[in-house]
């Protein structure tokens, strides 16, 4: 099985790289009036070619990879630690904290007199908007740690994210309640979207996946021994306190980064981490970079799809994450009572 | 070479699992035996120093367990649960090599020495031919037979062994005890709790307990001892010799 092992992650490893070249091909392709290559070649031709396929599709493609590649490493993580093949990147309150603080922002301007969308911010706004869902993300997450006295036990820390995530919600809806101009902007956000996503973007998306991929890959023997429960996690010498307090951070700044950048786009961070188990099974140093790849190349496969199924209008790519995501699981549950 | 819990309590709850419980680790092997509830398990995880004791304390040669550092006191400490809630993706020799973790932390790769030991501690417990497995795939006794050769790839010092006979066919079991005693001769000091009256009665030396505290220790051919053992058990035991050997067989007031 070590050699099935092997070439399962091999063959798993190639397809995601391909699959990711294609994508990244359609992405820089998929327009307006659908895609293929010689339209891509045509356009890039044109006069607006260089800041078409330059400045907004080649960053909105880079962008999702970024975004669903943060998504499906910050679920690869919240399994790992939480012990839980269902845990998904927003289960600390990151979400709902994001959505807060973006829905503040939003009010604020609103009380303001200069009503602002996510579709119709200027760059400065944008800039506010995307801190204001990065700073509520963190927020969150380290509410939810206040409540559950810190990351020790996952029982505590579950039932505290999910405690943060209703207050919160409420507090979203009682702003937009009182600021109705903000309800379209949260609803947009709430939905996700690659849209907005820039170079400036892309920087900050690649920061955020260097700061958090290679140091959750060098707790990858935690999170393995942790399979083992915690107890016996312990009595290996696995410092507990300090590595799931680390792995909490990571988790954190993953979703939050991503989050801000594209708003809440579904069920990324839950199939990714699935889907890699599913084709190749293995020890999380393996399965943490292959969720960060699976989830970049699910984001990027929707984002084409988002763009090309009613081309010119566009589906919600995180409406679209959602339904293949929910597909994803009742899939599993069919073949789970058919087996 | 010393193991030693002081005066230690301890309350899970509104049960009171430990009451002033005191013992010394003795070179061989060691079985706890006692009643459901006396506390034998919490004793073996504040000796493995998973518990932390509500008051007294527990010494590792002299040393406070709870100011070791978690790498020293694994290195130094092998602990096998009672009940196992492993789940994951790991095939049975990655989570062998799990025992390894003590001596390399977190970021060291293992080298040609790690792989001999964990091939080692796969043969001591007899599960080298399904190393390839995954955990999940196994059955109770298979899995058991695993995580006690990941307890034994830590070649740590101290062997504590919670209900290591869960789930092994008599086959199995008669296995582990062999295996008990040769890490015992070699000098691993082995401390197992055992349900198992008359498989604790071949080990070197026993500690009855009961209501969190214990009640008698000493050697397991000691007539003292039988005798606390069957008062602890309220009269429901015998302990008889059948060929040279101690056993308990249960006892039906008439």
């Amino acid at each position: 099985m070590m050699e099935l092992d092997r070439r399962r992650r091999r063959r798993l490893a190639i397809g995601l790289a391909v699959s990711t070249l294609l994508l990244l091909l359609a992405g820089l392709a998929a327009g307006s009036e659908g895609w293929s290559v010689p339209q891509l070649i045509q356009t890039w031709q044109g006069a607006d070619g260089a800041l078409i396929v330059g400045e907004i599709r080649a960053p909105r493609t880079l962008g999702a990879w970024l975004v669903g590649a943060l998504l499906g490493l910050a679920g690869a993580i919240a399994q790992g630690l939480f012990r839980n093949p269902l845990a998904d990147p927003y289960l600390l309150g990151s979400a709902s904290g994001a959505s807060l603080g973006v829905v503040l922002v939003l009010a604020a301007s609103a009380f303001g007199g200069q009503v602002i969308g996510l579709a119709t911010a200027d760059a400065i706004a944008r800039i506010g908007l995307v801190a204001a869902a990065f700073v509520g993300a963190l927020v969150g997450v380290l509410v939810t740690l206040a409540l559950a006295r810190g990351a020790q036990q996952s029982t505590r820390l579950l039932l505290a994210g999910v405690v943060v995530g209703v207050v919160l919600g409420a507090a979203s809806d009682l702003v937009t309640s009182a600021a109705p101009d903000a309800l379209r902007g949260k609803q947009a956000f709430m939905l996700g979207s690659t849209g907005f996503l820039g170079w400036g973007s892309c920087a900050a998306l690649g920061v955020g996946l260097l700061l958090t991929l290679p140091p959750s890959w060098r707790l990858a023997r935690a999170l393995d021994a942790l399979t083992l429960g915690v107890d016996s996690a312990r009595s290996l010498g696995v410092a507990l306190p300090v590595v799931r307090l680390a792995l909490v951070a990571l988790l954190a700044l993953a979703t939050g980064m991503a989050v801000s950048q594209s708003g809440l786009i579904a069920f990324v961070g839950l199939a990714a981490p699935h889907l890699v188990r599913r084709f190749a099974p293995s020890t999380h140093d393996f399965t943490l970079l292959a969720s960060a790849a699976a989830g970049g190349t699910l984001l990027l496969f929707a984002d084409v799809l988002a763009r090309s199924l009613i081309a010119p209008q566009e589906v919600p790519v995180g409406v679209l994450t959602a339904f293949l995501g929910g597909g994803y699981l009742i899939w599993l549950l069919h073949r789970g009572r058919a087996s | 070479m010393t193991l030693q819990a002081r005066n230690v309590s301890v309350a899970l709850g509104s049960t009171q699992a430990l009451r002033d419980a005191s013992l010394d680790v003795q070179p061989g092997w060691t079985a706890i035996v006692g009643p459901n509830g006396a506390g034998k398990s919490t004793l073996l995880r504040v000796l493995a120093g998973l518990q932390p004791p509500d008051s007294g304390e527990v010494f590792l040669d002299g040393r406070s367990l709870a100011q070791l550092p978690p790498r020293l006191r694994a290195a130094r400490i092998a602990w096998l649960p009672q009940h196992s809630d492993a789940g994951g993706d790991l095939t049975v020799r990655e989570v062998v090599h799990l025992g390894r973790l003590p001596a390399l932390g977190l970021f060291t790769a293992p080298g040609a020495d790690d792989e001999a030991r964990v091939d080692g501690a796969m043969l001591d417990a007899e599960c080298s031919a399904w190393q390839e497995r995954r955990l999940l795939q196994l059955s109770g006794g298979e899995r058991q037979r695993v995580l006690l050769a990941r307890a034994l790839a830590v070649g740590a010092r101290w062997l504590l062994l919670d209900e290591p006979t869960t789930h092994l066919d008599p086959l199995h079991q008669v296995a582990l005890v062999r295996l008990m005693r040769r890490q015992a001769s070699a000098g691993t000091r082995v401390v197992s709790v055992l349900h198992d009256l008359s498989l604790a009665l071949l080990a070197e030396r026993l500690v009855v307990m009961q209501q969190g505290r214990v009640r008698a220790e000493g050697g397991s051919g000691d007539p003292a001892l039988h005798a606390a053992l069957v008062a602890v058990f309220d009269d429901a035991i015998r302990i008889v010799r059948i060929d040279s050997r101690w056993l308990a067989v249960p006892h039906l007031a008439t």
